[in-house]
Formats: structure tokens, C-alpha cells, sequence
């Protein structure tokens, strides 16, 4: 017994040789992946709720001034600009080891059961997390061609509040929301965003190793209120702007 | 007393000759089965059939037959162990299906798990995580007095509940990611939770996830089906202390 724990150790000593640092080791390990998966989905989930504080301006009867306002202040500010290179990185992060996760996933199981009932012992939502993510991302791409991708670098229509002269982009969410299949797209993309969360918020924080019985309640709870609501929100924009921009 | 009236099934079993073999399901006819029979009792009738036909009867582990050894490891129905809950394969009996009932066995289904004829799989891959770290090594002498050590009664308690794992790999039968976090946690929570096994706490949790990983165990989703279909209701705070556990002796551990 006592020989494996001088095993260990030599072993360990060889690994330093071979230039591995603590870190990356633990990194690549199956919990450090998982740890990296629950720290940038959980600052995605914090990037939601600012993303629909500012989204909700949308919904101001100003003819789109508080938004516009917003919008220029969010791509010009430095310290947003800083934290929006952040959040890049922590979608990139999310999506790459998502990935080398799911690979090393499948791989542990290299031939299926020929019957198998998992819906007793688990969510819909906890067994496709990569296919809802799969979806988000898709919708990811979508959403970022048409607003932010137009507002960084395409031509945009032009207005003016007080002689200061600034980016349209309320005209250009406007004319999407218009138009009635974007706002399915829309609504079906939250749909699925609502269930990555479900599963997705509480996860994070057992990922962590925070279980415990006076705090995980409370954490479902506030996950499933949180999976409901913000993208329930977001969703009432697209169809309050339909209705009101075709009326 | 009436006599309980035979039960006529189809069985879809899993059958392989052996490691390199490819494998496929082989569909039995089994007639006259009581229902007070053991699952497994109702295989040895079957493999009584097989002999007495000719053929090589179906290969499968079992040895307490009373729920405590962690042999049997059927995936019964989509389900490790079958449909009862807490329960293992040679405690369910018969009585829990029904006359006419098609019933589909597979041996568990795992890179680190391969199969080595039908039913039975190589689970060495576990006794590999035990020896990485699974242990105390220092002498812990006798069995000392009661009391002699203060050990509070629910961490007594916890402690107990991760030892009840009895490593038959239903879990990793369960996970979709044939993920062997509950067995590994469990065997972590069981000695680093107690005295004895808290000076070696750090090394433990270290050495144990990195064999885990090498075996090729897949990774974590939370989806919590290992605990639900666990024989011994295993709980997840275990995968949660584990995962603690980890991060803490990586950040503060002297192995770099």
C-alpha cells in the first residue's frame, strides 16, 4: 500500500519533468474542464441579465433614443469595451471545452445500449446540454450577423438627439422584429435557452462543490425562477415590438 | 395454498464470446418462471436450458446473491439493476414483471468497463482507483475504545453512506457519459471524512480523479442519474465534497 503513494509521488516527480505545470494538469483533468465549464457559464448567465437590462429600453415608447443612447455608450465606454473582449473569450472558452468535453464523453462509451430508458433518473434538459447549446450558439451567430456585426462594421441609418449625431440601431432591430419569422426564430431560440439554463444554473454551482441542504433548494429555486424569467423577457420583446411596429 | 402460476418471457440477452468478439442480442424463451424467483435464479434456469440443449449457457457475475458484494451487473429494460429502485439484480425478483414480458439484458456498457463474454465486464478499471488512493497508509492499530475519538455523529453517519457503495458500477452504467465521479466520490468522502483518513486527504483526492481519468471514465454532466439508479442511493453532495475536495488540494496541495 505505502509503495503506491511512493509510486504516486515519483510519478509525480516525472510529470514536473515533463514540463506539465500543476495548473495545466489540472486544467485538463476531467473536473478542471468541468470547473472551466461552470465559471464561464456562470458569468454568461450574469452577461444575461445585463444583456436584457439594456435590452428592455427597447421597450421605452421614445422612438428608440433611451436604446440608441445605450447602444453607443456600450460601443465606445473602455471599461466595456475591456469587459466585452472578456465576454468573448468566456463564449469561446465555453463553446471550445464544451466541445473537448462531449468528445471525451462520447469516447467513454464507445458502443450504446440497445435499449435504454434514462428519462426516470434524469432531465431532458441535463442529457442535451450540448444539443440546446448547439442551438444557442447557431442563434448566436445569427443574432450577432444582424445587430452587432451591423453596428461594428456595417452601414448603418443615422439619427440625431440634440444635433449629436449617432448610430440607428433601434431602426435596424425594429425592421427585424418586424418581420414575423425572425421573431419565431427569436422566441424558439429563448425557448432553448431556457432549458440550457434550467439544467445549466444549478450545475454550475454543484460543479463547484457547493451542495448543501440550507443552499441548494435555494439555488434550484432561483435557477428555475431565473431560466423562466430572463428569457421569458426576452422573448416579450421581439413580439411587443411586432405587434406594435405593424400596427 | 394455490400455487403462484408460471410466468411465460422473452429475453433479449446480450451475447459475446469473448473481448474481441463483436457481439450481439440473442432472443430466449423462458417458461414456467415462479415469481418469487431472483432475477438471477431465473438466468440459472435459463443457463439449465442452454446445457441441457448443448448450447454454452449466458455468462454472468454474481456471488453473495444477497445485495452486499457488488457482482451482479445487469442492465435490465434501459435500466442498471432493473426497475426497482435501491435495489441490485439478484434481489429483484420475478414478481416485478409481468406474464408475456419481453425483457432486455446487456452487460454495462463503458470503455474503462469491456466486455469479457456476455454479461460480464472487467470493473479492474475500479480496483485501479481504489489502489491509486483508496486507502490509509499508516497503521491505525487496533480497533481503539468507543468514544476514544470524538467523530461527530452525522459526519459518522455521511461517512457510512459513501462506505455502503458496494462498486458494482451501476453509475457508470447510468451516466450517459459512463462517468465514474459517484463511485470515486464516494470512495473519497468515505476515509477523507474520518480522522484516520483526513491527514492523507489531499494526495487521496489527487491521485484517485487522475487514475479515474486515465481509465477513461468520461466526465461529469450532473444529471444525476448514477444517484438515482445507485443499489445504494449514493448521494450527489459526494460528487459536490469531491469536487471540493479537488479544487482545494490542487490550489494548496505541496504536489506540483
Amino acid at each position: 500500500m505505502q509503495q503506491n503513494f511512493l509510486r504516486y509521488n515519483f510519478e509525480s516527480n516525472l510529470e514536473y519533468l515533463n514540463d506539465m505545470s500543476w495548473l495545466t494538469k489540472t486544467l485538463s483533468s476531467s473536473l478542471g474542464r468541468k470547473v472551466i465549464m461552470s465559471l464561464t457559464g456562470l458569468f454568461l448567465i450574469i452577461f444575461l441579465l445585463v444583456h436584457l437590462i439594456g435590452n428592455l429600453q427597447l421597450l421605452k415608447d421614445d422612438g428608440g433614443q433611451a436604446f440608441n443612447i445605450y447602444a453607443k455608450f456600450m460601443t465606445t465606454n473602455g471599461l466595456i469595451k475591456v469587459s466585452s473582449y472578456l465576454l468573448y473569450a468566456t463564449f469561446l472558452i465555453h463553446i471550445v471545452y464544451s466541445i473537448i468535453l462531449t468528445r471525451v464523453n462520447r469516447s467513454a462509451r464507445p458502443s450504446s445500449y440497445a435499449y435504454s430508458k434514462p428519462s426516470g433518473s434524469s432531465s431532458l434538459s441535463s442529457r442535451n446540454m450540448g444539443i440546446l447549446g448547439t442551438v444557442i450558439f447557431i442563434f448566436l451567430v445569427i443574432h450577432l450577423q444582424n445587430f452587432w456585426y451591423q453596428m461594428k462594421f456595417g452601414s448603418m441609418p443615422m439619427t440625431s438627439y440634440g444635433g449629436m449625431e449617432i448610430k440607428d440601431l433601434y431602426r435596424v432591430v425594429a425592421e427585424a422584429f418586424s418581420q414575423w419569422w425572425y421573431v419565431v426564430v427569436y422566441v424558439t431560440a429563448m425557448v432553448f435557452l431556457a432549458f440550457h439554463l434550467s439544467h445549466g444554473f444549478q450545475s454550475a454551482f454543484q460543479t463547484l462543490g457547493i451542495n448543501h441542504k440550507k443552499y441548494t433548494p435555494f439555488i434550484q429555486k432561483v435557477g428555475l425562477a431565473y431560466s423562466i424569467v430572463i428569457p421569458g423577457l426576452f422573448a416579450l420583446i421581439p413580439i411587443y415590438m411586432f405587434f406594435t411596429c405593424n400596427s | 395454498m394455490s400455487e403462484a402460476k408460471g410466468m411465460n418471457l422473452t429475453l433479449k440477452v446480450w451475447r459475446q464470446k469473448n473481448a474481441s468478439d463483436k457481439g450481439k442480442m440473442v432472443t430466449y424463451q423462458v417458461s414456467d418462471i415462479s415469481p418469487d424467483m431472483s432475477f438471477l435464479e431465473m438466468f440459472d434456469v435459463l443457463n439449465e436450458d442452454l446445457l441441457q440443449k448443448g448450447e454454452d449457457p449466458i455468462t454472468f457475475d454474481h456471488d453473495c446473491r444477497e445485495g452486499i458484494c457488488g457482482m451482479c451487473s445487469m442492465y435490465i429494460n434501459g435500466k442498471p439493476h432493473g426497475p426497482l429502485d435501491g435495489t441490485t439484480t439478484c434481489q429483484l425478483h420475478m414478481r416485478n414483471f409481468k406474464d408475456g414480458d419481453t425483457i432486455y439484458v446487456e452487460p454495462w456498457r463503458a470503455k474503462a468497463f469491456p466486455v469479457l463474454k456476455d454479461l460480464s465486464v472487467d470493473r479492474t478499471s475500479f480496483d485501479r482507483i481504489i489502489q491509486a488512493g483508496g486507502f490509509i497508509s499508516i497503521n491505525t492499530g487496533n480497533a481503539p475504545d468507543a468514544n476514544e475519538i470524538p467523530i461527530p455523529k452525522d459526519i459518522a453517519d455521511e461517512a457510512f453512506n459513501a462506505a455502503t457503495c458496494i462498486g458494482c458500477g451501476a453509475c457508470v452504467a447510468a451516466c450517459k457519459n459512463a462517468s465514474a465521479m459517484l463511485f470515486t466520490a464516494a470512495k473519497v468522502s468515505q476515509l477523507s471524512m474520518l480522522p484516520q483518513g483526513k491527514a492523507e486527504k489531499k494526495k487521496r483526492v489527487e491521485a484517485m480523479v487522475a487514475q479515474m481519468d486515465e481509465e477513461g471514465f468520461g466526465a461529469c454532466t450532473n444529471t444525476g442519474a448514477c444517484s438515482a439508479e445507485c443499489p445504494k442511493e449514493i448521494s450527489l453532495e459526494h460528487i459536490a465534497r469531491m469536487n471540493r475536495d479537488y479544487l482545494n488540494a490542487k490550489l494548496t496541495s505541496d504536489n506540483v
